[in-house]
Parts: structure tokens; C-alpha cells; sequence
């Protein structure tokens, strides 16, 4: 267990000193949401109804992007060879490193949703709504990713093949994600089932993704 | 305790790197591993560590601890030290001391035997070659483990430094470790040699 917190502190610590790179995604994220009202237009109704999918395709791009690093950095300066030989399970330890990956780029995505929200012309309810899906969504798509990035490092390839191969699988958390907070922009009342979908993504995630990321990483040991 | 090896086998990249190699070490023994550069030297000891699968043939560490794996009885000191640049000197090694599990020694001692104490909050990426050896050395001795697998334990030290590793190897063979060392240059300790990669034709 201190094994696992010793992890989670050394990551999350990483991640916010120098070079770390915490705030990219975020940053990210902030770029690509306050460009979309100057690419759409002063359309309000149209910025309103393009909202709740403008903020989760660029939650999703700003997760995508962070994520390509998660097991790369450590592969290369030879922590991950130490860390399979620590006691604790692989597996544990990909849990603990998704869990401060979320911590530092998934949370501030959430936290800065309200803000945005404005930019797009998304009153209180609806951006409360978009933030609590991200808040159920992240977790999902953090998980996916871990996969695509356990594999990358696998098989010495970065970048532009995490996104082929965690992009499709991305696809339900998206199109559930939208679905719940359009429902909550246009008709509370059907916003429980896609919200629950979300969830069973996040918690399936949950289970697969540390499972299946510890066997890419054991697989591609050399 | 006692470390011992029967017809192991290595493949990497489709390619033999050796075959049918037998190897014994008992407590407070130590092997130094020599051969040509790619004959193995590396793959063998990553091999011992469980970071590459064995092609074939067996590895086993008896006593001590037995429903440990092998990996989880050894330290791995390879090329890449395993350093955060953003941490200092002494949150690297007390992540680590965190992380492998296993008995653990007071960090302040394990960095003044190495020789870096007066640099303990130093974030790593200010150290030089050298002292970040020291500091990976640092973590053998913060955590106890039995079997110490060394890639060039000397590389980059200086006169004090061979001397002190030197020590710090003695010390560790006569608390009844094993070390497994791939070198070039003299350990400066009594090791019996395990020389790979001359095939017989």
C-alpha cells in the first residue's frame, strides 16, 4: 500500500515541477474550446447546441495527448524494469500510475469546464451537467488510453499509434458522454441512462485497463 | 541461500545470444560475468532479474523467503538509473525504498555510504554521471535484498568511488548476499568468473 501512495505522490510530483508537463493537456484543452467560437461564429443557439461536444472532444484530444507518456518516460530512464521487480503487482502499479495521471490531467480538465462553459454559451445547469459527465467520463478514458500507451511502449512506437489504437475505443465513452450532457442541455429526464452507461464504461475501465496494460507491458519486457 | 542456474537459454530479436549455460553461486559468493561486448552479459543478468523471459532451461534461488520470485529477492543495476530529474536526491531514493518493498535501511546512512549526503536535496538533474551511479548504488543499500544483479558497477566512479562500491559488495557478501556482475574492469573484490559467449565449434 505505501508502495502504491509512494507512486502516486512521485508521479503527481513529476508531473507538477518543472518540465513536468501537468498543464499541457489543460492548456490544450483551453486553446481548442476558446478557438471554437471564433471558427463557428456569433451563432449562440448553434454555439449552445455545439457545446456539450465541443468540451468533451477536447477533453478527449487533451487526454490523448498527455497520455502518450504515462509508461514512455518511465520505460526510458529504466524506472519501469524496477518497477516489475518491486513486490507489488503489476498490475496494482498501473492502477497507481492511472490514478495520478487522472489526478493531474484529468481533474483539471473538470475544474476548468465551468469556465469554458461560458465561452460557449452554456448556461449554469448545462455546465454543471457537462462537468459531472466528464467527471464520470475521464476515469474511462484514462483507462483506455493507459492501454494504448502500455502497448506503445511494447512496441517502440509512440505517438501517432496510441492514437490509432485508443481513438476507436474512445468511441462509446464520446458518444455517451455527448449523449448525457445533451440530454441534461435539452431533457433532464433522459439524461440517467446514458449517464449510467458512462459509468459502467468507467468502472469496466476500471477493471480491463490495469489488467490489460500490465500484460502489453510484461509481454513487451526485453 | 544459493542462486543456481541449469541450461539457460536466451533469445533475443530471433537471434541466440547463449544456450546451455550452468551457473552456481552460494551465499556470500560473488560471479563475475565476463565475455565480449554482445556476448550476453546484459541479457543474462536482465535474464536473472526477470526482465526478459528465458528461452529455456531453469533459475532458481533457494532459501530465504522462498515464495518470493526470484526478481523480488534481486536488485538490478543497470545502464539507466532509474532517476527523476525533478526530484531531489533524497525523494528518488526514498520513492524507491517505497516502491521495491522489502526491508528497508534509514535513507540518511544509505546516502552517506555513498557519499552523497551533503547533496540530499539536490533535485537529480544537477548530478553528474557520477554521483547519480552513487545514488542508484544508494538504493542497494536502502532496501535489503539478497541477490545484487550489477551491469558495470564501476562505470563512471572515480578512484574513491570504486573503492567505496568495493566496500560496500564486501560488505553485502559477508551479510550472506550474492552478486552477479557484468564488468570489463577489476570489482576489486575476490569473484569467482563466469565467462560467456566462447562457443565451442
Amino acid at each position: 500500500m505505501t508502495a502504491l501512495a509512494a507512486l502516486v505522490r512521485r508521479d503527481i510530483q513529476v508531473a507538477l515541477r518543472v518540465g513536468g508537463g501537468a498543464l499541457i493537456g489543460v492548456l490544450f484543452f483551453l486553446t481548442v474550446v476558446v478557438l471554437m467560437p471564433f471558427a463557428v461564429g456569433p451563432d449562440l443557439a448553434l454555439l449552445k447546441k455545439l457545446g456539450p461536444a465541443i468540451l468533451w472532444l477536447g477533453a478527449l484530444l487533451a487526454s490523448l495527448l498527455t497520455l502518450d507518456r504515462l509508461f514512455a518516460a518511465d520505460h526510458d530512464d529504466g524506472s519501469l524494469d524496477l518497477l516489475t521487480m518491486s513486490r507489488t503487482p503489476l498490475e496494482l502499479i498501473c492502477l497507481a500510475k492511472a490514478v495520478a495521471h487522472w489526478l493531474v490531467a484529468g481533474l483539471p480538465l473538470i475544474v476548468a469546464t465551468p469556465i469554458l462553459g461560458l465561452l460557449l454559451n452554456l448556461d449554469t445547469d448545462a455546465t454543471v451537467a457537462v462537468a459531472l459527465t466528464l467527471l464520470a467520463g475521464t476515469p474511462a478514458l484514462t483507462f483506455t488510453g493507459m492501454i494504448g500507451a502500455a502497448l506503445a511502449v511494447a512496441l517502440r512506437r509512440g505517438g501517432l499509434l496510441l492514437a490509432v489504437l485508443v481513438l476507436p475505443l474512445s468511441i462509446p465513452v464520446l458518444i455517451f458522454g455527448v449523449a448525457a450532457a445533451n440530454a441534461a442541455v435539452i431533457e433532464p429526464a433522459g439524461f440517467g441512462a446514458p449517464f449510467s452507461i458512462l459509468c459502467a464504461l468507467s468502472l469496466a475501465g476500471l477493471v480491463i485497463g490495469p489488467l490489460a496494460a500490465a500484460a502489453s507491458l510484461r509481454h513487451g519486457l526485453d | 541461500m544459493r542462486l543456481t542456474a541449469t541450461g539457460l537459454r536466451c533469445v533475443r530479436g530471433g537471434r541466440e545470444i547463449f544456450d546451455g549455460l550452468d551457473f552456481m553461486a552460494e551465499a556470500g559468493e560473488a560471479l563475475a560475468v565476463v565475455g565480449a561486448n554482445g556476448a550476453g552479459k546484459t541479457s543474462l543478468l536482465r535474464l536473472i532479474a526477470g526482465l526478459i523471459a528465458p528461452a529455456g532451461g531453469t533459475l532458481a534461488l533457494d532459501g530465504g523467503g522462498a515464495d518470493l520470485s526470484v526478481a523480488e529477492r534481486a536488485h538490478y543495476l543497470g545502464h539507466r538509473d532509474a532517476l527523476k530529474s525533478a526530484l531531489s536526491v533524497t525523494e528518488n531514493l526514498a520513492f524507491w525504498r517505497a516502491a521495491l518493498g522489502g526491508a528497508t535501511a534509514n535513507l540518511d546512512t544509505a546516502l552517506k555510504a555513498v557519499g552523497l549526503d551533503h547533496i540530499a536535496d539536490l533535485p537529480a538533474a544537477y548530478l553528474s554521471a557520477g554521483q547519480r551511479r552513487r545514488l542508484s548504488i544508494a538504493r542497494l543499500l536502502a532496501v535489503r535484498r539478497p541477490l545484487w544483479l550489477l551491469d558495470e558497477p564501476t562505470s563512471s566512479l572515480d578512484a574513491g568511488g570504486q573503492a567505496m562500491m568495493a566496500d560496500l559488495m564486501r560488505d553485502h557478501l559477508g551479510g550472506g548476499g550474492i552478486i552477479v556482475a557484468a564488468t570489463h574492469l577489476p570489482l576489486g573484490i575476490a569473484a569467482r568468473q563466469l565467462r560467456i559467449g566462447e562457443r565451442v565449434s
